[in-house]
């Protein structure tokens, strides 16, 4: 049987994929029977979007190696590669922050339209999500550089993984119906 | 078990554990039972004010063109009475059964995540306090337990009610979804050596499944709360029609949350009436698989259903006719665990102790109950009935002559492990009586009301006969239910004090939660018991070699 911390944040994920389902759905619902498509297009600039999710996908590779060197002894790897997810992932809410600062400027808000609606609460709900899992990685490379020599335990670094790719797995397909879609 | 430890032979109540005593001690703990304990305790005071409020409305309707009170705090007190009956008392009921029983039927030492345990317990509480602290900040919420919309957004509804509402029950979401987790990690991880998945208790199972509804269930609700808040405080525009948005859109999202929430709320109930019913009619429970399976089909059949709430909304035949269809489906394996339950009990040498009475009016009043569901399945009839006291009839017969008379049962059958004290079957009769009388009483008529065209909610009606015969009826008889309950209250006083001591296995019990003293120590098995069928108890008294299967 599986190692029930690992089981927990699974049943966790789980959970929290039917809330993105659902904040997904109601873009796509409102996609489908109005004009988000076309405002999409013209609010979000996809070329820098993607360069900034280039950034929050690598993040899910360091943070494997990470993992994998840790399991095999190799702390100091470890550490750096630990830094180094933190750092993509801060470049990734950089990015939408500076996103959501040209959006706001051009008045495109929450309450504007149903574009502005949709497009605030999904990736909103995902930033925050991100943000989580920074404050995650961060008690992680806190207990790498002070702690003792067994720790983070290599549970504790497999159940954040496993959050922090859902996350990233999350902003695939956000991407895909935020962004790309508009251009279909 | 017990008598090898001379340590717990003398204590006899609760009272005389040194771990549950004082205050600290409730607000600290992570123990599995404590918590149980808080919840059970907490789900009933609110029953009482929910009882309270519903004495109120029958107060109201009790006369036509009444003017007891007004429209506006009529439609703030149902919507609290079905929000605290649901989400206040109903859930945290079920939970308080789960975590404290689960561990000790699996024969486990605690939860899988004790703190998180607590955590679960605590967001529910302050959750829940937010929501009635409402009435003070502004007025409560308004529009109905299902709060739907446009009447919810902010041009319709400008005090803060439904702010809270959203508000606390995202809290107690959260804690929703970490007990389920809390649930299913116990029950795959800690079961005691030799108890496979197929050898757990019924009660066991229900649970299983019922958490899978819970964490897959209420991110539904959490979506749509969400979207609410954003429309309400941030001016966005989810529901709103007047920008685009979609009303339909809320209706969709709560129901598929509040149709698997209906059965989150029935599968514990099963699971209390499939350890109830063969223990005192002292047979193995008949077709133990097809209950089993049955509850793994209901789990995955809530999911389809959802419409069937919506079928005056306009929506294409083709959805509508899909729907009707997969309503009519989830009958069945329902049905499948009423005859289950007849079949145990045919043939069985029946003791009808208080906890068997509730376990045999349940299958009684929940079957009227299912068949007053299938009729709303059928489209026309739902047209016709929809919005009507025949719907609250219906949801009555399910969740209260259903769960709570099952919630009962299984009262009358855990108090004595939970208190070590046997709870009177004298008043527990009286009880039991006056609670059939006063349910059935204040109910059964509803059907008639909202065939003869009495809307839901209305807070008052013209004197058209027969609306104001049958409504001074169920008013009356609505006191003849207080009153029960205000027995049962007794009766637990009472026993606590001076009721007769129970000893681990007053019942003659097959599951490992009698193979401990009553109440059970802190850390509940002085040695891990070990399984060999799905009787353990029965086995360890007849040593047999190969047990049951």
């Amino acid at each position: 049987m599986m190692e029930r911390n690992k089981m927990g944040m699974i049943l966790f994920l789980l959970s929290e994929a039917v809330f993105f389902l659902l904040l997904i759905l109601a873009y796509a619902f409102y996609h489908t029977s109005g004009e988000l498509g076309t405002q999409a297009a013209n609010a979000l600039d996809v070329v820098k979007s993607a360069l900034f999710s280039v950034a929050l996908l690598s993040s899910s590779i360091t943070l494997w190696q990470a993992d994998v060197c840790l399991k095999s002894g190799g702390r100091s790897q470890a550490r750096l590669l630990l830094a180094a997810t933190i750092l993509l992932g801060l470049i990734f809410l950089i990015g939408q922050g500076t996103e959501y600062a040209h959006l706001l400027r051009e008045h495109v808000t929450i309450s504007r339209n149903l574009f502005g609606t949709t497009f605030f609460t999904l990736t909103g709900f995902h930033g925050l999500h991100v943000a989580v899992g920074l404050a995650l990685l961060l008690i992680l490379l806190g207990l790498a550089v002070i702690g003792t020599s067994r720790e983070p335990t290599s549970l504790a670094m497999e159940a954040i993984s496993f959050y922090w790719h859902f996350v990233d797995g999350v902003w695939v397909v956000i991407f895909a119906v935020v962004y790309l879609w508009g251009y279909v | 078990m017990s008598e090898e430890s001379p340590a717990n032979r003398a204590i006899t109540s609760l009272a005389d554990m040194k771990e549950y005593r004082g205050m600290l001690s409730w607000i600290t703990s992570v123990d599995h039972k404590q918590i149980g304990i808080l919840y059970i305790v907490s789900a009933f005071v609110f029953f009482l004010v929910g009882l309270g409020l519903a004495l109120a409305m029958r107060i109201q309707l009790m006369v036509p063109v009444s003017h007891f009170m007004s429209p506006g705090a009529y439609n703030q007190i149902f919507t609290m009475h079905g929000t605290t009956m649901v989400f206040l008392m109903a859930m945290p009921l079920l939970f308080g059964f789960s975590v404290y029983f689960v561990p000790l039927m699996i024969g486990a030492r605690d939860m899988a995540f004790p703190r998180l345990n607590a955590l679960g317990y605590w967001l529910y509480l302050f959750g829940a306090l937010m929501m009635y602290f409402s009435f003070v900040a502004g007025g409560a919420p308004d529009a109905g337990w299902f709060s739907y919309a446009p009447l919810t957004e902010k041009g319709y509804s400008s005090s803060p009610g439904i702010d809270y509402w959203a508000l606390s029950l995202l809290v107690m979401g959260a804690g929703s979804v970490a007990t389920g987790i809390n649930l299913i990690v116990t029950v795959l991880t800690l079961r005691a050596p030799g108890m496979t998945l197929t050898r757990t208790p019924l009660f066991i199972w229900m649970i299983f499944f019922n958490a899978f509804l819970v964490i897959l269930s209420l991110p539904a609700l959490n979506a749509a709360l969400v979207m609410i808040l954003a429309d309400r405080q941030l001016n966005a525009h989810f529901f709103s029609p007047a920008h685009g948005g979609s009303a339909l859109l809320w209706q969709n999202y709560f129901w598929l949350f509040g149709h698997p929430e209906v059965y989150i709320l029935v599968l514990p109930a099963f699971g209390v009436i499939s350890e109830v019913i063969p223990v005192f009619s002292r047979k193995v429970i008949y077709g133990y698989g097809f209950l089993a399976a049955s509850t793994i089909a209901i789990a995955f059949l809530s999911y389809g259903v959802w419409i069937h709430h919506m079928f005056a909304t306009g929506m294409s035949y083709v959805i509508l006719y899909v729907f009707a269809g997969s309503s009519m489906l989830i009958a069945i394996p329902t049905g499948i665990k009423i005859f289950n339950w007849i079949a145990t009990m045919w043939g069985g040498s029946i003791r009808f102790t208080t906890a068997m009475l509730f376990a045999t009016a349940f299958q009684i009043q929940f079957t009227v109950g299912g068949l007053s569901g299938v009729a709303f399945a059928a489209i026309p009839i739902d047209w016709q009935l929809t919005d009507s006291y025949f719907v609250v009839a219906h949801i009555h017969y399910v969740l209260l002559g259903g769960t709570l008379f099952a919630m009962f049962a299984g009262t009358y059958y855990w108090f004595p492990k939970v208190t070590g004290r046997l709870l009177s079957e004298k008043i527990g009769k009286l009880h039991f009586w006056l609670m059939v009388l006063g349910f059935n009483g204040t109910f059964f008529g509803m059907h008639w009301l909202g065939i003869a065209g009495m809307p839901r909610r209305a807070y008052t009606y013209l004197d058209r006969p027969p609306l104001g015969t049958l409504h001074l009826i169920s008013s009356l008889f609505a006191f003849v239910l207080a009153l029960a309950i205000l027995v049962f209250l007794w009766n637990v006083a009472r026993s606590l004090l001076k009721g007769e001591v129970a000893g681990d296995n007053p019942w003659g019990g097959w599951t490992l939660e009698w193979a401990t003293t009553s109440p059970p120590p802190v850390e509940n098995f002085d040695r891990v018991p070990s399984v060999r069928g799905r009787r353990p108890l029965w086995d360890l008294a007849h040593k047999t070699e190969g047990g049951q299967p």
